[in-house]
């Protein structure tokens, strides 16, 4: 009897054990499957993202650097006929000193600019220029150069009579056809620059006249369309920069203002569990939206100016709130109740509650959420575009209210310029300009996480 | 004392000199969360400078009455509070009561420890600078030692005051908690369930603490530990489904119960 419930219960043992060890097999292979299948996600998007950003930079590198002309420009005096620049005398207002200065300047910029220029390609050439041959040779140097050297001499007229050495942009088509950017078998006919001023710019970049030089007028020249080579992010850079100032200013103390009022001490009835989903909406609300809002409000009934930071600022901050009131939100439910009921049971008002404890711990998390939020604002486009911030502007703006363009409508307006072989390298150029600026915030969105975060 | 008929031995020292005197009452308590009821009526009395201890099964609504006694029920949505509850004879629900006032008077201890994430130095300090109880640093200084000397944790923690209080054992965390409510120098003492987290070692030092403190200080506290209760308080209270069955002498209640409820709790035959 004994022995046979024994095997009895050494075979239910055993086909226990063997149902498991099936079902064993069937658990790893579904374990295994699920871990592969994380795997090539993770490895799809790592590879995806290193080749969007190898592209990027491959493409966007070189436009960092551009071909320069190192001319010895002469301020020959026969040229630069003018008188020397006026000063303040004794007893003259200062209304009639700046009239007198201001018609010295307009009558600077009619001097010949360009022919300075001409002189000294000429010279580094050592040949003859026939007239015909003017157009070809004006096309090498960009044509904003000449407005360069007239504000280079308004600023140290002593120049008068001197010969400095100069370093002078390439026009985009030179530059095009040094970087070899365009396919050097063409025929003329399809080619952008001339036969003959192909020839001097080769020749020029042979004996080190025309070199690739880091290039500063992309980062301290606004937008241009006369000339393209001169064309920088200045005016962008600047736009956002107000505009990124706008949101910070008004979108972070409202939203956190709003997110511990709602969660702290607000009644929690009907109403409040209105504005609740009705700001999880707003969050999901297309950005485009927000412009044809701010359009409407601002622009249409406030009258405030087309294109300017200010109005995109005030957009853009409504776009943010949302983001920024419900990451505060999320941060201070993180924070245990158990804080809040012991300051509040050694006697602490619920205001000190929160400013003494609650505010500071979810601190890390409010940080977090307002600045990847702002950095959101940031590289938004369509609601700006509403707005007229899709205008050229060729001025670095210097208030809010000034006309200005952001650098991702930047990036928007350069990626439709016509002249694609000189403006797709700028194009990513300015993302990159774009991207180092966000990793920058989000990087000191997670330094000040370390800086702030409480150890339990 | 009587012959014990049940398994707890020894009942709490009886002060013959304590002075009778009522600081807390309440009458018909009855305690609401949204729709449904967790007390019906409460009448009881706590006298001043005695430890009375609450006890009963889960969800017998001991927590919640303790929470009324200084209003901590106000921070719960959708809990209502009736009936009368007077500190000293002041009504503590009147709406010219300030509930700051209240709490800095009636101090409470949970039952996790709950020190705040910053030094233990700070953790006392919150309260007395909070009230403006301390004008000086020194004086501040001295609250912080005595209230730690208070606690049984100033030897411990003397050399590592600017430590995180987090960082200390759950015991020592508790004490630390009773430690930051004394330094508000309260009247009365709430504690809800203080030892329920700790270990028997951290439990019986929480014990001695309590019967030092009962001679400044009022104290209720809830407990699940029927042994607790019968070493530690002078009076006990019975609660059984949103109800108080009795409440009455320590001893009295554990040797010789008027109520069958209250006989067959304390023997185990049910909570």
């Amino acid at each position: 009897m004994t022995t046979l419930t024994i095997e009895a219960r050494e075979v239910r043992r055993r086909e226990r054990l063997e149902t498991i060890e099936k079902s064993l097999d069937r658990r790893h292979a579904k374990e295994r499957r699920f871990r592969r299948m994380g795997l090539a996600a993770v490895t799809t998007g790592m590879v995806l993202v290193v080749i969007l950003f190898s592209s990027i930079l491959m493409r966007g590198l070189p436009a960092f650097w551009q071909a320069t002309f190192y001319l010895d420009i002469h301020f020959d005096p026969e040229v630069v006929q003018v008188e020397a620049r006026p000063v303040q005398e004794a007893g003259e207002r200062a209304a009639d000193f700046r009239d007198r200065d201001l018609a010295w300047q307009s009558q600077v910029g009619l001097v010949n600019w360009q022919q300075l220029i001409d002189d000294a390609l000429e010279a580094e050439l050592g040949e003859e220029i026939e007239a015909r041959q003017t157009r070809d040779l004006r096309a090498l140097v960009t044509s904003g150069e000449r407005r360069a050297l007239r504000d280079r001499f308004i600023d140290d007229p002593s120049l008068l009579g001197e010969t400095k050495r100069l370093k002078l942009l390439a026009s985009a088509n030179v530059d095009v056809w040094i970087k070899g950017n365009i396919d050097r078998d063409l025929p003329d006919a399809q080619q952008q620059l001339s036969a003959q001023t192909r020839e001097w710019a080769d020749a020029l970049h042979e004996r080190g006249v025309i070199r690739n030089a880091f290039s500063t007028a992309l980062f301290l020249n606004p937008d241009s369309r006369s000339s393209l080579a001169s064309a920088g992010l200045a005016g962008a850079f600047m736009g956002s920069l107000f505009m990124m100032l706008i949101v910070i200013v008004l979108s972070v103390p409202i939203g956190v203002a709003s997110a511990v009022y709602l969660e702290e001490f607000a009644p929690k009835n009907r109403l409040t569990d209105l504005i609740e989903i009705n700001i999880n909406n707003l969050a999901a609300v297309p950005s485009i939206v927000f412009g044809l809002l701010g359009a409407a409000i601002f622009i249409g009934y406030l009258r405030l100016p087309l294109s300017a930071p200010l109005v995109g600022g005030l957009v853009l901050t409504l776009m943010t709130l949302p983001t920024i009131i419900i990451a505060t939100r999320a941060s201070l439910r993180s924070i245990p109740p158990s804080i809040r009921q012991a300051a509040l049971g050694i006697g602490a008002s619920r205001i000190q509650t929160v400013f003494h404890h609650v505010l500071p711990l979810a601190l890390p998390g409010i940080l977090t959420g307002s600045i990847l939020g702002v950095a959101q604002a940031l590289g938004e486009t369509a609601p700006l575009l509403l707005i007229g911030m899709n205008a050229f502007v060729s001025n670095v703006p210097g208030s809010p209210l000034d006309q200005a363009t952001a650098l991702p409508v930047q990036i928007y307006l350069w990626q439709g310029n016509e002249l694609r072989n000189f403006f797709e390298a700028r194009t990513s150029a300015a993302i990159i300009v774009l991207l180092a600026l966000m990793l920058s915030l989000n990087a000191l969105a997670i330094w000040l996480r370390k800086k702030f975060e409480t150890r339990w | 004392m009587t012959t014990a008929t049940v398994a707890v031995p020894k009942a709490a020292p009886k002060r013959e000199t304590h002075s009778s005197q009522v600081k807390m009452s309440t009458r018909g308590v009855k305690v609401f969360y949204g729709d449904s009821q967790a007390l019906y009526g409460i009448d009881l009395d706590i006298i001043e400078n005695e430890v009375i201890a609450f006890i009963g099964p889960s969800g017998c609504g001991k927590s919640t009455f303790l929470r009324c006694l200084n209003r901590m029920n106000d921070t719960i949505t959708g809990c209502r509070v009736e009936g009368d509850v007077t500190l000293d004879g002041n009504d503590i629900y009147a709406p010219s009561l300030d509930v700051v006032l209240l709490r800095a008077q009636v101090g409470i201890v949970f039952q996790k420890p709950n020190p705040f994430p910053k030094s233990i130095y700070e953790n006392i300090a919150y309260g007395p600078r909070l009230h403006g109880l301390a004008k000086r640093r020194a004086e501040l200084d001295e609250v912080v030692e005595s209230s730690l000397q208070r606690a049984g944790l100033w030897g411990e923690v003397k050399d590592r005051l600017d430590q995180p209080g987090t960082s200390l054992s759950g015991g020592q965390q508790q004490r630390l908690c009773i430690a930051r409510t004394i330094a508000v120098s309260p009247e009365v003492i709430l504690m809800d369930e203080p030892c329920s987290a700790l270990d028997p070692i951290a439990t019986a030092k929480i014990e001695q603490l309590i019967d030092e403190l009962s001679a400044s200080y009022t104290i209720a506290m809830v407990t699940h530990n029927m042994q607790q209760a019968a070493r530690v308080a002078h009076k006990t209270a019975f609660f059984h489904m949103g109800d108080m069955v009795e409440v009455g002498d320590t001893d009295k209640i554990f040797t010789n119960p008027r109520d069958q409820r209250t006989h067959d709790y304390i023997t185990g035959r049910f909570g």
